[in-house]
Formats: structure tokens, C-alpha cells, sequence
């Protein structure tokens, strides 16, 4: 396929396009991702999550100007929220990026959540895989503003960064099940305000009650000021030592194929379902929603009807 | 396969007033679109990767420095260079009819906007536009 050509020989255009056609889904970007396959697996991919306003685009910007000051590529996702009212979006992660602009060695693509509720969006496992494939060395995602239960990128990431601010809430927020518990790396942004070193204290305390094994990772928490870039290298160093840990402990496989599991049974989901509608007349399928409206059919009857004939065809 | 428009807006030189770019953000926005939102003070390069590696579909550019008929036309030259020629280009601000009329008839400008024009004209003009896209 040309574009899958294009985008390993560097073209960004390319790159773009392929980003766009993954974003929309089916048929073609399904072609596209399997020839691209074989090429990735080689990028460092690093998730960046915390409530809005914590400094994620900011912290996002100052890692991506560190790692390419040490000379490596980096590819960032940014994600921003799709309203459920009108599927409209403002994606704004560019602004505190602009440092980057004009490096090549940098492609920032903004995505919308486009409806999926866990922090990134459906086609974003798939945009981390056409960067990968493009070549670049880290690939850096930044969720959106995130709650207590957008956790969805650390099945996505290799490492996830955890941004807290100062003041934020009392000990219990920080043994509450959720976002804390996704995090390799705490980051406190914002140090230099009030409440920081309480901030750190809690989340050390926090850390200190888990019942971890011994040659397990204990999450480093970090303090950054990151409109200042302080903190910044301490903080990418700690994300290169937990791949290093990942690689020697042998989780790395784990997480690979957790990550293999995970995308088998999404992709096996959306085929079958897409599948199994082109299988389907309109009028039929009308049909069954109206049966199941009217009670005289039930749902997974429907499903499992639709699936045999689908299976025996 | 439908998928929603997705929009530039960017501020090309040295003036600090975003309130219009941000009105006409929020208005692209509960018109269904992905506004991509890249703030103030943009060059005409940075504006031009950003629309390459955001795959837009509109940009949309908001001047009121009076730097209109130098800035644009480089945007437009860049985005010819880079192949980018399926991209409407729509601009807002202070410009006279006189650069308005060169702006669109030599540099292929889509549109140009005044201070008055109102949202739905705008959301409408780029609804339009975008709908014979594939």
C-alpha cells in the first residue's frame, strides 16, 4: 500500500493521512495497520495523565525537549474530550507545545476522545502504532483530563506518569482504588506552590502501605515546576530506568502480552460486529430491534442468532 | 465513512487578541467539528505543520494586525508547497474589500470575514465546502 510506504520512508503527509484514516476506522485502516505491524514494537511508549489542569501539555512539552536535546524522535497523542452533545471538540494541547514547532523529529497530533469514556480514545492504541511504525524513538500520550477512573492508558503505555497537584485532597484521595494505582511514576507539578511537600508525604505514605513484592517497582514521586523546566530531566531518567526495569524483570513480556490480548480481543469485537452487520440486511436487523422493543425476542438471543448465522456462513 | 470536520484556527502575527478566534472556536465546535486550537502569535510555518500534522480539512485564520496581506499569501505559498491544496483556507479580521478581493481571487483564499459576520454564517460556509470532500 502507498501510504504505508510513504510513511516508513519518512513522508509526513503520509504520516498525517495514516493518523486520520486509523482515527476514522475500518476496512482500509485495519489493511494499513496490519502492513505497518511488523515495524512496530520498537518505541518507548509514555503516558502522561493527571486532572485537567495539572500541567500534562506543559510537562508533555518540556520531556519532548529533553529527549530530543539527548537526540531521540518523539511522537506525541494528544488527547482532548469530544462533547456528547454535538461530537464537536476543542483540542487546545497544542498551545503549550509550540516550543516544538518546526523540529522534525517531533510530530504532535491532537485527537479527540470521540466518545470513549477511559481517558483516550478508541483509535488511540492505533495511532501510538502508526508512530511506533513511523520510527519515532518515544512516543509520548497525554490523556485527557482525568478523574479518578480514566485508566485506560496504562494498558496502553509502557510507563505512565501521574501528574498531582498541590492541595488536591486529603490521604484518603490517595488510597483510593484508580488513577494512583495506574502510576509508575508520581510527578507533584506545580512545586513551588503551597502544600507541595504535604502533597509528596501522602503520596510517599500511600506508596509505603501497598504490599508490593520484593522485586517489584516501587513508583518514584517526583516533584516538577514544568513551565520552568525544573525537574524535568529527573523525571525522564526515572521513565528510562522503569523501561530498563520492565525489560530485566521480564514484565516487559507481560505487559506485551497483556497488550496483544487486549488489542486481539477489541479488534475481534469490532470485526465480528462489523461483519456480522454487512452480513444483515437493514430491514432484517430493523426487524430484531423492534422484536427486542417489543419484548417478544431478548437481546442476547438476538446477538447469538445473528452470530450462528454469521459463524455458519 | 463519516468522520467530523476537523478545524485550524490560528492567529498569525503579533497581535494578542484572541476573543473572535476563541468565539468562532466554540461555535465550529456545537456545530459537530474537531477545532484544533493552536493560540497566538503563529508564523506562517508554524501554522502550516500544524494543519500537515493535524490533516485538517478548514483552517481558519484570524489577523487584526493589519499584517494581512503579507502573512496570508505565505501561508497560502506554503501550503502549495507541501501539496496541501484540498485545504479551505477561510480568514477573519479586519481587512479591507479591496485585500479581501485579492486575497481570494490571486492567493486563493476561500473566504474573508469581517468584523460582523456572524457563526452561522461561517459554520454554514464551511459545512458546505467540506461536504463534497471524500
Amino acid at each position: 500500500m502507498d501510504l504505508a510506504q510513504a510513511l516508513l520512508e519518512g513522508n509526513r503527509r503520509a504520516l498525517a493521512q495514516a493518523l486520520t484514516l486509523v482515527e476514522t476506522g475500518g476496512s482500509q485502516a485495519r489493511i494499513l495497520l496490519g502492513a505497518l505491524f511488523a515495524h512496530t514494537g520498537r518505541a518507548h511508549i509514555v503516558g502522561v495523565t493527571g486532572a485537567p489542569g495539572a500541567g500534562k501539555s506543559t510537562l508533555v512539552a518540556a520531556l519532548a525537549a529533553h529527549w530530543r536535546r539527548a537526540g531521540r524522535t518523539v511522537g506525541i497523542i494528544a488527547v482532548d474530550p469530544t462533547s456528547p452533545f454535538t461530537r464537536g471538540a476543542i483540542l487546545g494541547d497544542r498551545i503549550r507545545m509550540q516550543a516544538l514547532s518546526g523540529d522534525p523529529g517531533v510530530f504532535i497530533r491532537s485527537m479527540a476522545s470521540r466518545g470513549r469514556l477511559g481517558g483516550i480514545a478508541r483509535a488511540t492504541g492505533d495511532a501510538i502504532a502508526v508512530l511506533d511504525a513511523a520510527g519515532f524513538d518515544v512516543v509520548l500520550v497525554e490523556t485527557v483530563g482525568a478523574g479518578q477512573g480514566e485508566v485506560e492508558i496504562a494498558a496502553a503505555a509502557h510507563t505512565t506518569i501521574v501528574i498531582e497537584i498541590p492541595g488536591a485532597g486529603d490521604d484518603i484521595q490517595a488510597i483510593k482504588a484508580g488513577i494512583l494505582e495506574i502510576a509508575d511514576l508520581l510527578v507533584v507539578n506545580k512545586a513551588d506552590r503551597n502544600g507541595a511537600e504535604q502533597t509528596v508525604r501522602q503520596l510517599r505514605t500511600m506508596l509505603s502501605l501497598a504490599d508490593r513484592p520484593a522485586d517489584g517497582w516501587t513508583p518514584p514521586v517526583l516533584t516538577a515546576v514544568a513551565t520552568r523546566g525544573e525537574g524535568i530531566e529527573a523525571i525522564a531518567a526515572a521513565a528510562e530506568q522503569h523501561l530498563v526495569y520492565l525489560r530485566e524483570s521480564g514484565r516487559f513480556t507481560g505487559r506485551e502480552q497483556e497488550r496483544a490480548a487486549r488489542e486481539l480481543r477489541l479488534i475481534l469485537q469490532e470485526t465480528a460486529l462489523e461483519r456480522v452487520r454487512a452480513l444483515v440486511p437493514t430491514s432484517e436487523w430493523d426487524a430484531l430491534v423492534a422484536q427486542i422493543v417489543a419484548r417478544t425476542l431478548d437481546p442476547y438471543a438476538a446477538a447469538n442468532q445473528l452470530l450462528d448465522r454469521a459463524l455458519s456462513h | 465513512m463519516d468522520r467530523p470536520i476537523r478545524v485550524l484556527i490560528a492567529k498569525p502575527g503579533l497581535d494578542g487578541h484572541d476573543r473572535g478566534a476563541k468565539v468562532i472556536a466554540r461555535a465550529l465546535r456545537d456545530a459537530g467539528m474537531e477545532v484544533i486550537y493552536t493560540g497566538i502569535q503563529q508564523t506562517p510555518q508554524m501554522i502550516v505543520e500544524a494543519a500537515l500534522q493535524e490533516d485538517v480539512d478548514v483552517i481558519g485564520l484570524s489577523i487584526l494586525s493589519g499584517a494581512h496581506m503579507t502573512l496570508l499569501p505565505r501561508v497560502m505559498e506554503l501550503l502549495r508547497h507541501h501539496g496541501m491544496h484540498d485545504v479551505l483556507v477561510v480568514a477573519g479580521g479586519i481587512i479591507s474589500d479591496e485585500d479581501a478581493r485579492i486575497l481570494k481571487e490571486q492567493h486563493g483564499i476561500a473566504e474573508v470575514y469581517g468584523p460582523g459576520a456572524s457563526t452561522h454564517e461561517i459554520v454554514r460556509f464551511i459545512q458546505e465546502r467540506c461536504r463534497t470532500r471524500n
